[in-house]
């Protein structure tokens, strides 16, 4: 490349592509903590939640509540988004125990229109107790600074994120591998009439694998609150993005979730660099090309 | 007199002809809202309940169709007469090339796809300014030239006096009616009970030597056609096009007036459009929040009434008759 500046192709610096690189691996992280959720749940229940966008938004909104019933201490960030994460993880276990579990089984439309009724019924929620004022909440004490890496200025919390990814990524990873849970949750998505017959409860193992994927969109939700405003409307964006990620990736196939994640934060923040214009096509042109050429995804496995 | 024998349609037909001289302005308003979107919502149920293929990204083909005509009215100056199958026949296109795609796929990577093609077309919208006027959408679509209502109601006083979107409303009527009348024909005809057969079976269909994908390929256009129409249309009535005509939630929102009023039933996703506004324009005025209410009706139709408000009046009325032959 030559360095002649040319109205039609600059040429970025280093340091511009390394801090577009990190903000795109930051959005990529959020995107695999939610997406993660999503995917599991329809590794294991063969249902995609659209609900699951508007849980991410309810993890957003109970921070921000938690937060204010805590003023700003040290640790009140951390507490409320474990606190956020913990309510919504509840109220998932909740809507699959009363309402969800009485719809397995049933045609695929029922069960897509049900967690489609659920985006109405508690975004309408989310209105009522918050308002449609926008919120936001500050970063943590200890991580609002910045730190200075090859000429671009890196907030702390972005590299937070960016280091939790990988970490929950490894220990989900490890879970599924060693644990029994883990073992079950695999064999429950390969085949679950064989692990029913065997005398395992499945039931509870939906409803478990329910309440950890709602946890995982509630989390993602409170812990992007520094970062994104928190408005109605939020949630049925959201979900689109982690749609296109878990199909990207493979839906159910766990790295596939996070090799999609990579892929879209990437594609996203070079191409409003470089096509504004294309941006948001570019994404959807991906999932399209996808589903079209390997249907189950990057990573995953052809359902039976 | 069996109430089947009752000619409904001829006669919500007639009726609907009365709306803008006994009802007010704003009932003529909300009928041609009802109508156009049962013409929408009864192309999905072509798609939906009869070939047994979930679209989660109809809207697709309504927006296509919504900017089609509106474009060629506002900024070609082209006339009615020609924008309006130019919609039909455009979303036709589209279907036809996304739908390759699609039928390939099952279940639930079929409506992941038709999604996904769905979004590319409102991306498409949102951004790309100069065509569709990006986000801030398009206002301002001419109606028809009803210049010839005028003339004709010179010699019959009866179509006379009516105003502009009084008129546009007998004109949606009738195009309505003629698209319903068409959709009602193909799925009694022999096609028609081949996509039934498909849905039931796709394997056995298969076996029977049927090529189904090109049958869900034809019933894709079909009813990417009939969602084009009714977005051209929609465009118009609207008083503007938007990208968020292509929008998912759109989708959902148009399966659920089929599924609302019934999938089994011909008329039913008419019905379930009919219900569905009603009560919006019901509640709207009590409540900001319709959603809470749409999804709570959502609800109590998946677990009590999945076969929607004509599956229900179906039941209801062979129990009258089982009652009445025991009696």
């Amino acid at each position: 490349m030559t360095a002649r500046p040319s109205p039609h192709h600059f040429v970025p610096d280093l340091s511009f592509v390394f801090a577009q690189s990190l903000s795109g691996l930051t959005a990529a992280m959020f995107l695999f903590l939610i997406a993660s959720g999503l995917s599991l749940i329809f590794g294991v229940l063969r249902v995609l939640n659209f609900a699951h966008g508007t849980f991410y938004m309810l993890g957003a909104y109970a921070a921000y509540q938690i937060v204010q019933w805590l003023g700003t201490g040290p640790v009140s960030f951390w507490l409320s988004a474990l606190g956020a994460a913990l309510g919504v993880a509840l109220l998932g276990g909740i809507v699959e125990r009363l309402l969800f579990q009485r719809l397995y089984g049933k045609e695929e439309l029922y069960q897509l229109l049900f967690t489609y009724a659920l985006v109405l019924i508690l975004g309408d929620a989310a209105k009522l107790i918050w308002g449609t004022q926008q919120k936001s909440l500050s970063r943590p004490p200890g991580l609002s600074g910045a730190v200075t890496m090859l000429g671009a200025t890196i907030p702390y919390y972005n590299l937070f994120i960016i280091l939790l990814g990988p970490a929950i990524a490894l220990g989900f990873w490890f879970a599924l591998q060693r644990t029994r849970a883990g073992r079950l949750i695999r064999a429950a998505a390969l085949d679950r009439e064989t692990l029913g017959a065997l005398g395992v409860n499945v039931n509870a193992l939906y409803t478990g694998v329910f309440v950890l994927g709602s946890f995982l969109g509630g989390l993602g939700g409170a812990l992007i609150t520094p970062m994104r405003a928190i408005v109605p409307g939020m949630d049925t964006d959201v979900i689109v993005e982690a749609f296109v990620v878990v199909v990207i990736g493979g839906l159910g196939s766990f790295w596939g979730t996070f090799l999609g994640a990579l892929i879209y934060g990437q594609v996203l923040s070079f191409g409003i660099l470089f096509f504004p214009r294309f941006s948001i096509f570019s994404i959807f042109a991906l999932m399209a090309a996808v589903l079209i050429v390997r249907p189950w995804g990057l990573l995953g496995r052809p359902l039976r | 007199m069996s109430l089947r024998r009752i000619p409904w349609a001829a006669l919500v037909f007639v009726a609907a002809l009365f709306v803008p001289a006994l009802g007010t302005r704003y009932y003529t308003f909300l009928a041609n809202d009802v109508l156009i979107w049962a013409l929408f919502a009864t192309s999905l149920n072509l798609l939906v309940g009869y070939t047994g293929l979930v679209s989660f990204g109809h809207a697709a083909y309504f927006g296509i169709g919504a900017y089609t005509t509106g474009i060629l009215m506002k900024k070609a100056g082209v006339s009615f007469l020609l924008a309006f199958p130019a919609a039909g026949l455009l979303a036709a296109l589209f279907a036809l090339v996304f739908g390759f795609f699609c039928v390939r796929l099952t279940r639930i990577y079929f409506a992941m796809l038709t999604l996904a093609f769905a979004q590319i077309v409102w991306a498409v919208c949102f951004k790309w300014n100069e065509v569709t006027g990006g986000e801030q959408g398009m206002p301002e679509i001419p109606y028809p030239d009803f210049g010839w209502i005028d003339r004709v109601a010179a010699f019959v006083p009866v179509l006379g006096g009516y105003r502009t979107a009084e008129q546009f409303y007998f004109l949606t009527l009738v195009l309505v009616a003629v698209c319903l009348l068409i959709l009602r024909r193909i799925v009694g005809s022999p096609f028609g009970r081949m996509l039934a057969t498909i849905r039931e079976n796709p394997e056995r269909a298969e076996f029977i030597g049927v090529n189904v994908r090109r049958y869900e390929l034809a019933a894709f256009v079909l009813a990417g056609a009939f969602a084009g129409l009714a977005g051209g249309l929609f465009g118009i009535f609207n008083r503007g096009v938007f990208p968020d005509f292509a929008y998912w939630t759109k989708s959902s929102e148009v399966l659920i007036m089929t599924l609302l009023g019934g999938m089994g039933a011909f008329f039913g996703p008419a019905l379930g459009a009919a219900v569905l506004i009603w009560l919006n324009q019901q509640i709207v005025s009590y409540t900001e929040y319709w959603p809470l209410v749409l999804g709570t009706i959502l609800v109590v139709l998946l677990f009590v009434f999945p076969g929607g408000i004509a599956g229900a009046l179906a039941l209801l009325l062979r129990r009258s008759r089982r009652g009445v032959a025991r009696a």
